[in-house]
């Protein structure tokens, strides 16, 4: 690992295109200090356009699931194996920001401290800052910064999800979701979010009572969701992460559904999808930023929301008028 | 936040963390029983503005400069370290000489460590800046049209 003298950092290296070489070699702080950008949009068209060209080569692993199901232990554990098969890792954990002053605690590193001191292990934590689908606006660049810095694995916890989060299946190749027993009805209460999206059920706390039951109301679930023949059907596997059982299990299948995906083109169409997603994601923002960032726009938005909340005005024609104005 | 050392006592250093979170700020908390290593390379892979370290074993003299120690020689000596704890006056002045921003003794409020925390961030941005400027970094994306 390069090591640079004290205070280099302040005369050279807070320079994007420095932050970027350093990245690209692999530099931990220059890598940690282009995603502080990225999070606070403060990162040039330039540097964004050479992560994304030197991304797309790691495999991204989703993890996701219900608060308290055990995504960070998971992860700390998924972390280890990976690198005792010689793989170099790198891990995003998404925590919710309050709504109130925006503040968060993200408390998944307390968790993940098998690796802790891995120069080969990257563990950023980031609060969702106000978006509302499992992950921040800014943990899919985080992701291809951590690609191009030459991880080979990238693993992205979402948040603690309930229903409709799934906002991961925008980022991941492939999906884990985590789920314990004794939710019984849960998982029927899930079924029309999260479990559409598992590659891979991972049964975490398998030794408490209710694992096989749990097991099993998955594999029905999934037997009645009708798929062609050639399509992958999700793997279910037993995990006790505290315990560190069954994670070689984990990575096997996970494995096994990204060899599916290379071999029979799903990857080019999912990564396709995504790119769509994430242009239009881009879009909608850099709209509204440019429309709001006018003095005038921005006195006439306030206007209206006054208007609307007076039942004087409706808010589709406010929009629809705001649009008008502006082009 | 980090408790670096042995003592199992986190009621305080969660009371902090909580009161800055409550101010709009991003608290990243790693745990009990930590190294100085530890603490570092988190501090260096989150690129935090400040790391506070909480040690109530009076393990502070040893404990706590290393962490600055550390930061340096990864090349991320502008990250600010303050800490808290059972500190003599005597140690607070050796702790400031060895590089941390500031210390917090028994009876400081969170009003207090947020005031001061918030003063050495202005610093360490205004730093950045200049420096950034001098070097004609380009502009953020944001600003572009």
């Amino acid at each position: 690992m390069p090591r640079r003298g004290p205070r280099s950092l302040l005369h050279s290296e807070s320079r994007s295109a420095d932050l970027l070489d350093g990245t690209l070699r692999g530099d931990r702080l220059s890598a940690a200090r282009l995603i502080t950008k990225i999070e606070n949009n403060e990162a040039p068209l330039d540097t964004l356009r050479a992560i994304h060209k030197h991304s797309g080569r790691a495999h991204v692993i989703g993890i996701t699931g219900a608060p308290g199901a055990g995504k960070s232990t998971l992860v700390d554990k998924l972390a280890d194996h990976y690198r005792k098969l010689g793989k170099k890792v790198g891990v995003v954990c998404v925590d919710p920001s309050s709504p109130f002053t925006g503040g968060a605690i993200l408390g998944d590193r307390i968790r993940m401290q098998t690796r802790s001191t891995d120069k080969d292990v990257f563990v950023r934590s980031m609060g969702t800052r106000g978006s509302l689908g499992g992950l921040a606006r800014a943990t899919n660049d985080t992701v291809k910064v951590l690609d191009a810095m030459g991880k080979d694995v990238v693993i992205v916890e979402t948040v603690g999800v309930g229903q409709g989060e799934v906002d991961i299946v925008r980022t991941a190749d492939t999906i884990v979701v985590v789920l314990v027993p004794g939710m019984g009805d849960d998982v029927q209460t899930i079924k029309a979010g999260i479990m559409e999206i598992g590659d891979v059920f991972c049964v975490n706390k398998a030794d408490r009572d209710g694992a096989n039951r749990t097991v099993m109301e998955v594999t029905q679930l999934l037997e009645m969701v009708m798929r062609p023949d050639d399509a992958w059907t999700p793997l279910i596997v037993q995990t006790i992460a505290a315990e560190d059982k069954g994670v070689d299990e984990l990575i096997t299948s996970v494995t096994k559904h990204f060899a599916h995906l290379q071999s029979s083109g799903e990857l080019a169409v999912r990564r396709r999808k995504r790119s769509e997603a994430e242009l239009l994601e881009i879009l909608k923002s850099r709209l509204v930023h440019y429309v709001m960032s006018e003095d005038k726009m921005r006195g006439r938005f306030d206007t209206y929301v006054d208007e609307i909340a007076r039942r004087e005005r409706d808010p589709h024609e406010a929009a629809a008028r705001i649009l008008d104005e502006w082009r | 936040m980090a408790k670096p050392g042995l003592d199992g006592h986190d009621r305080g250093v969660k009371v902090v963390a909580r009161a800055l979170r409550d101010h709009g700020m991003e608290v990243i908390y790693t745990g009990l029983r930590q190294t100085p290593e530890q603490i570092a390379e988190a501090a260096i892979q989150e690129d935090v503005d400040v790391v506070g370290l909480s040690i109530l074993s009076g393990a502070h003299m040893t404990l706590m400069p290393r962490v600055v120690e550390l930061l340096r020689a990864e090349g991320a000596d502008d990250i600010v370290v303050v800490g808290g704890g059972i500190i003599p006056d005597d140690d607070a002045k050796e702790l400031q000489k060895a590089g941390l921003y500031a210390t917090f003794g028994p009876g400081t409020s969170t009003e207090q460590i947020i005031e001061i925390i918030e003063r050495a961030v202005v610093e360490r941005r205004r730093v950045e800046a200049s420096h950034d400027a001098k070097k004609g970094a380009a502009k953020p994306a944001s600003q572009r049209k």
